[in-house]
């Protein structure tokens, strides 16, 4: 067995607020780590573990363990961008086995909305220590325009087609009108999608997710703290991580770090993709989900584009139920970070706690999947897999 | 750090590459800008492996040699992918060449029509100066 198996996920808890102007970054993180230990059944004098990423105000643990006065012995700040919170799940059990900590709190928020950040068209602005500025900042680079050029070398290797990538967005959207807190409920068609605006050919806006303030948290324990809260269980049994590189500029722009990721979670799992009942995989645009689903098995290389067509994606329609809460394009990307709603969703599928008409049935295996940053080419990437005990 | 980069026109650009703070940071890659300000395109090339890289390491990333040497580029290459970003207030083209020595890099298509460029494109180098002063690789088709 392996470090990882013997942690539960015992709480977890997304912000229901999308638009947050009246309150501090500070104050969501605080909010959302409360809300996570009640949902677990939790107080903040059980925390001994802390885990955030960039998003936390001063980029260390240290300004809001300060902050919410938590007491401490195991922190952990790794910055993998939006994915860092499923790292932060498969340190947590790592330092949980190790017997660093017994109740790990994860938290991330962030206000992009309120605070009209334009993430995806603005240029990225690159620190010009960073080793690839030199070689990338003239040009302009930014996130949308870059996953269109994965898009665009993906229709050029294996024919896949805008109204294929629309089908992504259409799923999204049929999930998100159950969801009361979601910012998109709208139902959207192919037709819907390839009528909105280019923002970056061949992708247009509504291949790009929603821009929202907000946040959420997570609670990781031990095995026997978590048999004893009133939650049911819900286990963490595998997980993967990794950089994936521009190797050199040897690249490729129709994989993801998914590929390595997925791999080594699902191996620590002890399972296939073909036993995943419900897949939670990050949508921050449309294309990035075909080519992870394609990296993490659910499809062959090459075919993800006629996986996600017709509906494919649509939890009581489709084979595999995607993104229940209507994802990054419709409900929720906090701090444009979304790792963590992709977790909580996971859980709720496993609880059984999902929307009723978006619950998969008997849905004992799930996988939370996402990128994080944007190198050019490359991207951090993790993988965790959850099991209903 | 100011506002977005992008490019201008090569006037006075080729002179003042030095005070430019993405060369500054980074005092190995000066012969590759001091060649630059003069219009010509230098690679990083592995003595060991021999291999050309992209963006430039002063060691092969391939192989890690630390025995790497800046060799002159044929300067042609084809389009690898690229976006046409529309929603900008001067749209431009974001793209990957892939260089004849192998590698590919970002950069930018221009001189050309939008509507013309295509995935496999042939593509020959041309420099644009870069708004903090060194002139930087972009790329118009043949």
């Amino acid at each position: 067995m392996s470090a990882t198996s013997k942690a539960y996920i015992a709480g977890a808890f997304e912000h229901p607020t999308r638009y947050a102007p009246t309150k501090s970054i500070a104050d969501l993180h605080f909010e959302c780590a409360q809300g996570a230990l009640a949902d677990a059944g939790l107080t903040f004098a059980d925390v001994d573990g802390y885990f955030c990423a960039g998003d936390a105000p001063g980029a260390s643990p240290a300004w809001l363990a300060d902050y919410m006065n938590l007491q401490l012995r195991h922190l952990d700040g790794t910055e993998a961008g939006g994915c860092s919170y499923l790292l932060h799940i498969a340190h947590a059990a790592e330092a949980i086995a190790a017997n660093k900590c017994s109740v790990a709190l994860i938290t991330l928020s962030g206000k992009p909305r309120s605070l009209g950040v334009a993430t995806g068209t603005a240029v990225r602005q690159i620190p010009p220590e960073r080793p690839d500025a030199p070689w990338e900042i003239a040009y302009q680079p930014t996130i949308v325009a870059v996953n269109a050029m994965f898009a665009k070398r993906h229709m050029y290797e294996f024919g896949t087609t805008r109204e294929q990538l629309a089908w992504i967005k259409v799923a999204a959207s049929h999930h998100a009108q159950h969801n009361e807190h979601a910012l998109l409920r709208n139902v959207v068609t192919v037709e819907d999608v390839l009528n909105s605006p280019v923002i970056a050919d061949p992708l247009h806006r509504l291949d790009c997710c929603v821009i929202t303030d907000g946040g959420g948290a997570l609670v990781v324990t031990r095995p026997e703290i978590a048999k004893s809260l009133k939650r049911p269980l819900v286990r963490i049994a595998g997980c993967g991580e990794t950089v994936k590189t521009q190797t050199g500029g040897y690249i490729d722009l129709t994989r993801t770090g998914a590929a390595a990721s997925g791999a080594v979670a699902f191996a620590e799992a002890g399972i296939k993709p073909a036993d995943v009942k419900y897949a939670s995989v990050y949508d921050n645009f449309t294309i990035m989900v075909l080519i992870q689903l394609e990296d993490l098995g659910f499809c062959e290389r090459g075919k993800g584009g006629r996986f996600v067509a017709d509906g494919n994606l649509i939890s009581g329609v489709g084979k595999l139920p995607w993104n229940t809460d209507g994802g990054g394009l419709c409900n929720n990307h906090p701090a444009n970070r979304g790792g963590m709603t992709k977790a909580i969703e996971a859980v709720r599928q496993l609880r059984g706690e999902a929307h009723p008409a978006v619950q998969v049935r008997n849905c004992d295996l799930a996988l939370a999947s996402g990128p994080g940053l944007v190198m050019g080419t490359g991207q951090n990437h993790a993988t965790v897999i959850l099991e209903r005990e | 750090m100011g506002g977005p980069e992008g490019t201008k026109q090569m006037s006075e650009a080729a002179l003042d590459f030095e005070s430019d703070p993405y060369v500054a940071k980074h005092p190995q890659s000066r012969p590759f800008w001091a060649a630059a300000a003069h219009g010509q395109f230098l690679l990083p090339r592995c003595n060991s492996c021999e291999r050309v890289h992209w963006y430039p390491r002063p060691f092969c990333p391939l192989c890690k040699s630390q025995s790497v040497d800046w060799v002159p580029a044929s300067g042609h290459g084809v389009v690898y992918s690229f976006s046409v970003m529309r929603k900008a207030e001067q749209p431009y083209v974001l793209a990957y060449v892939q260089l004849a020595e192998g590698p590919a890099m970002m950069t930018n298509i221009v001189d050309a029509e939008f509507d013309s460029i295509h995935v496999g494109q042939p593509v020959k180098v041309a420099f644009r100066g870069a708004e903090t002063g060194r002139s930087v690789p972009v790329f118009t088709p043949i």
